[in-house]
């Protein structure tokens, strides 16, 4: 709480008087990196306003409904980093990692389990973050997006998706990525899919065919309708026997 | 979303304990249908317990009887366990039609069984459903009802149950297994497992307020050679079937000696087609006869005002599985 007021009373980012359009780049970053800063900023000011009236450790928890805002402390590896979060009972997984950790990379589509756009590896196995409790991964691996390069070398995946345009707007991307990663995991370990010709005859190391790939991706929707190249994208990292 | 309280008991003794001493307390493995019930308000629990981390996840072979799968082992592990993949291939490719992949991994399988309908009006909060609110009415009996059943439906509730694994559970004559709020165990024939409507729609299931699945058994059977899970959709993947048909035959010297037939996407619970079973048993297998099977199952069909589709569909996706099924 108070690093985060700290922050936003520095006034470096945002001027009040100034309108927002012509500021929507700061001098020291991204437009995104900006949007990052002014939403922690807010963030900051109502965090402010509440730890005036309430001491840090309430007595008294808040009420909703009658029934008592619980709050938790979760331990949550992602990324192979170890974080610690105070969580609302409430707060889904996704949540956690764009409003807590601020990785945005994670997205939310439609925050009902539909569309895939929040895609993330949980020990191993690509989930839905959205219809994750926070509260049910204490102890969990998470992977996201933001996991997936090594370094400045990026995974070979995400080149694919480069070189493939496998994108129009890119929202649906990350889960498509992180799900795709995933996706060839599971064929590597001899996965069926409902278009598997032969559930008991799966070969070491299958190949899988377009058709196979369109139905294991179909968890993932692409506005846009960028699945050809997508398909293609996969197709490549598949061909070229990546990790 | 209403807060809730969040607990995670050691085992099934206390989570039954509970769930059992609060009327508005739920279990929690998957969370995937769950956690969209509550985010839209369509169930408003004051406390979740947490029993995804308790070991009722194996799936073993019975001996001589069969498989007995854990209520909270993963669908996806379920469906690609090698005991299901040889001994219950239908049930494998039920499980890998629904859904996608995400959910699955997520899933479990007595979740499988407690989801609820996927009838927009059950979702709908500005309109009546007496599922979600007994006595308002039921706004798609005379509504938007493409979807809806056509077999068992009352003036209550015409929704359908919205599951693919439980169509091959059906067909497959399997039990459930039930921990009791008493700590005891009681099984239960799958059939029996999911209600028809009735005036009592907001049911869904036979089980009481805190009793916990804790498997699913599916007895040995001689069906994994000649058995298909065939399931009519919108579009290719991701949806819920409009139609989905379980068909399992046990054949031997050019004979159909028992055959199972089940059916999804039309009734409030995976609609056993008995009558078809009893025509195909003793009988060579023929397209024509599939086709009488086939008639024979939607002749007590009721269909609504924008769902008669589903007949013919019924009828046809009967047929078309039991060929399958039969390698015709």
């Amino acid at each position: 709480m108070i690093v985060l007021k700290s922050r936003f009373q520095t006034k470096t980012m945002y001027d009040e008087k100034k309108p927002l359009q012509d500021q929507a780049v700061s001098a020291d970053g991204s437009r995104r990196d900006f949007l990052k800063k002014s939403a922690v900023a807010g963030i900051g000011v109502a965090a402010v306003k509440i730890g005036d009236a309430v001491p840090a450790v309430a007595s008294e928890p808040a009420v909703e409904g009658g029934i008592a805002v619980e709050k938790l402390t979760v331990k949550l590896s992602v990324n192979g980093k170890e974080h610690t979060l105070p969580v609302d009972t409430r707060t889904s997984l996704l949540d956690a990692l764009r409003e807590q950790l601020e990785m945005t990379g994670s997205k939310k589509g439609c925050d009902h389990g539909q569309c895939g756009a929040c895609t993330v590896i949980i020990d191993g196995r690509r989930q839905l973050s959205c219809l994750t409790l926070a509260a049910m991964c204490d102890g969990r691996k998470v992977t996201t997006i933001e996991g997936l390069a090594d370094g400045d070398k990026l995974h070979p995946m995400q080149s694919a998706f480069i070189e493939r345009d496998g994108m129009q707007c890119g929202y649906c991307t990350p889960g498509q990525i992180c799900s795709a990663v995933a996706m060839l995991e599971e064929a590597r370990n001899g996965e069926a899919s409902f278009v598997t010709e032969n559930i008991n005859a799966i070969p070491r190391g299958q190949k899988l065919t377009k058709a196979e790939i369109q139905e294991r991706m179909s968890g993932n929707i692409c506005r846009c309708g960028a699945y050809p190249n997508i398909v293609a994208a996969i197709e490549d990292v598949q061909a070229g026997g990546a990790k | 979303m209403r807060p809730f309280a969040f607990k995670r008991p050691a085992g099934a003794e206390a989570a039954v304990k509970l769930v059992a001493a609060n009327k508005d307390a739920r279990f929690i493995a998957g969370g995937t249908n769950l956690i969209d019930l509550m985010k839209e308000g369509i169930d408003r629990p004051s406390e979740l317990v947490d029993i995804s981390r308790i070991p009722l996840n194996l799936i073993r072979s019975l001996g001589g009887n069969g498989v007995s799968i854990g209520a909270l082992a993963k669908n996806t592990d379920t469906a690609n366990h090698p005991l299901i993949r040889q001994g219950f291939p239908l049930l494998t490719q039920a499980i890998l039609s629904g859904a996608s992949p995400q959910i699955r991994n997520m899933a479990t399988n007595g979740g499988n069984l407690m989801q609820r309908t996927r009838c927009a009006y059950f979702y709908d909060l500005g309109t009546p459903c007496n599922k979600r609110q007994p006595g308002s009415g039921c706004s798609a009996k005379d509504g938007l009802n493409r979807y809806s059943a056509i077999f068992g439906w009352s003036d209550s509730c015409v929704a359908v149950h919205p599951s693919d694994m439980c169509v091959a559970l059906a067909a497959l004559d399997a039990t459930v297994k039930i921990r009791t709020v008493d700590g005891q165990e009681r099984k239960m024939n799958f059939t029996a497992f999911h209600r028809l409507p009735g005036d009592r729609p907001d049911v869904d299931n036979s089980l009481s307020h805190g009793e916990m699945i804790v498997s699913i058994d599916i007895p040995k059977n001689n069906f994994a050679a000649n058995s298909y899970y065939l399931k009519v959709r919108d579009r290719a993947s991701y949806a819920f079937a409009l139609v989905s048909v379980a068909a399992a035959l046990e054949i031997s010297g050019g004979v159909i000696r028992q055959a199972r037939i089940a059916i999804g996407g039309v009734a409030h619970r995976p609609w056993r087609a008995e009558a078809s079973e009893r025509i195909l048993a003793g009988k060579k297998p023929e397209a024509t006869l599939f086709q009488q099977a086939a008639e024979v199952a939607v002749q007590d069909a009721k269909p609504l005002s924008e769902n008669a589709y589903k007949v013919r569909l019924v009828q046809r996706s009967i047929a078309k599985a039991l060929g399958r099924a039969a390698n015709l």
